[in-house]
């Protein structure tokens, strides 16, 4: 519990990944040769490379993040559920995770304290809201 | 490399940059005019595409936790695959309705061939499985079913609009995507509670019943229902809900029909409880009270709950527990389950406003009682 479950559609594909990482060193030699051309006093050649290395590597960083926000995005969170148990004599509450085969008003192990049946009161899954956006109405 | 790149530019450096830009401004000029609509089509069905692969993703997930329960829980002779998938693909044609009158009859009947049908192959498919184990795995595999028939009507729509490059069409499916994505992810999420046999939003309602009769001595009715007679605020009240731990929605117009019945029509009131869909803006776990049968479903027992009171003129409250689709088949959340608390007090406001000492009540919480005792 609490995973992310994963199979072979979230594996980013060999091939992409090798085109991302190709224009990466493309761009990276393309801004080294534009290091060159500035030391040789072409600027202007070396303004164009420059601008050709950046964008060679923002848009590869650009794909490399949009394929794993595509994998985040494909997996299914299994979220954590909680399980109550209390003891109806003695009032003693634990608290644990959520187990196959438990259900609200399920008699369980006898309490620690008086030996009572413990009965599970509740079953629930609490959501961290993110930072919600207030609207004025 | 370095000599060639070079070369390179002081060929650029030959040519105006202004003569660049202004080539490049006609030839995208022309390419906007000519194939604008083709582009934003493409666009539009890269946007659908990889809705598509992740609504793929999210059915082959359903499967696979379909079958995995199965075969964990049912402990079958045979390989289940074959069988889930031909279950996947199941249809209920719903009933003529051109000439309406009779047709909820109808449609109950197709509806309880279909629930005979489903059990049957659970029975099949999982023969180890508990009459509980069996209710769940029929919720999974109905989610998992779900998600296969989103999946191929998305598919088949995305199939058209390219066959067709008819840009009305898959507008019209980009548009409704977002909320298709939301059911599937709400359904995707149910698969795992169905699977482990975890209470649901949708059991808000079963939960308000379940608080009340806990304690007190129940008894079977008719179909999948329960009823135990609990005393509040010095009347009498009978509380019905499905009969749990197992993914149940029981008929719960046939069982407030059934106590109507036996009380000869002497009841004060009924009071329904369920979950209900809030609208954006409106907090999670909300309870509101008004008329009316508070009940989800096909329709079937709305309609047979409004016959039984309408034949001795029952009045009848409803109380809302408000959830999004999401919630409403993913684990309860903690603000829903404190929001039953506040149902019951709601209900006990409703008993000692509407009703005197000594009357009799129907508390009905309706909606799936998966883990959720009595």
């Amino acid at each position: 519990m609490g995973k992310a479950s994963s199979s072979t559609a979230t594996k980013i594909s060999s091939f992409v990944l090798m085109i991302i990482f190709v224009t990466l060193a493309l761009s990276l030699t393309v801004l080294i040769v534009a290091l060159n051309a500035f030391f040789a006093e072409q600027e202007v050649f070396a303004g164009y490379l420059l601008l050709i290395g950046f964008l060679g590597v923002a848009f590869s960083t650009y794909l490399l993040f949009q394929t794993r926000r595509r994998i985040l995005s494909l997996r299914i969170e299994v979220p954590q559920i909680t399980t109550t148990i209390e003891c109806r004599k003695c009032g003693f509450k634990s608290v644990r995770e959520f187990q196959r085969g438990d259900y609200i008003f399920k008699e369980v192990e006898p309490c620690q304290k008086c030996n009572e049946k413990m009965l599970i009161t509740a079953i629930y899954r609490e959501v961290r809201e993110k930072e919600r956006v207030r609207f004025p109405f | 490399m370095f000599e060639l790149m070079m070369l390179l530019g002081i060929v650029l450096l030959q040519i105006d940059l202004s003569q660049i830009i202004s080539l490049l401004y006609i030839l995208f000029f022309v390419l906007f005019i000519f194939y604008g609509q083709r582009i934003q089509l493409q666009v539009t069905l890269r946007e659908v595409e990889s809705s598509l692969y992740k609504l793929k993703y999210i059915k082959d997930e359903g499967r696979r936790i379909a079958i995995e329960t199965i075969k964990e829980i049912g402990k079958p002779q045979t390989e289940p695959t074959n069988r889930v998938d031909r279950f996947l693909e199941y249809f209920t044609i719903s009933p003529q309705s051109l000439d309406p009158a009779g047709v909820v009859w109808k449609l109950e009947h197709i509806l309880d061939v279909r629930d005979a049908r489903f059990k049957d192959e659970v029975k099949l498919m999982a023969p180890a499985a508990d009459e509980t184990q069996a209710n769940n795995l029929e919720n999974t595999l109905e989610a998992a079913m779900a998600l296969n028939y989103i999946y191929k009507v998305i598919r088949h729509y995305y199939l058209l609009g390219k066959k067709t490059l008819s840009l009305y069409v898959i507008m019209q499916l980009q548009m409704i995507l977002p909320l298709v994505m939301r059911e599937a992810e709400a359904y995707a999420s149910a698969l795992k509670a169905f699977a482990y046999g975890q209470p649901i939003g949708d059991g808000a309602g079963a939960m308000v019943a379940a608080k009340l009769m806990h304690g007190h001595q129940t008894r079977k009715l008719p179909k999948d229902c329960v009823v135990a007679t609990v005393p509040i605020e010095g009347r009498t009240a009978y509380v019905i809900k499905a009969e749990g731990p197992g993914g149940n929605v029981g008929k719960i117009g046939d069982a407030i029909k059934t106590v109507i019945d036996e009380n000869e029509g002497k009841i004060a009131t009924i009071i329904m409880v369920d979950a209900a869909l809030k609208l954006e803006g409106e907090e999670i776990g909300e309870v509101a009270e008004g008329v009316g049968t508070a009940i989800g479903g096909p329709g079937v027992d709305q309609f047979k709950i409004e016959e039984s009171i309408l034949k001795y003129r029952i009045p009848i409250n409803a109380v809302i527990m408000k959830e999004d689709i999401g919630d409403a088949v993913s684990p309860m959340r903690k603000e829903i389950f404190d929001a039953v608390d506040n149902a019951i007090e709601r209900i006990k406001h409703v008993i000692l406003e509407r009703t005197k000492e000594g009357d009799k009540v129907i508390i009905a919480g309706a909606g799936n009682t998966i883990g959720i005792g009595q």
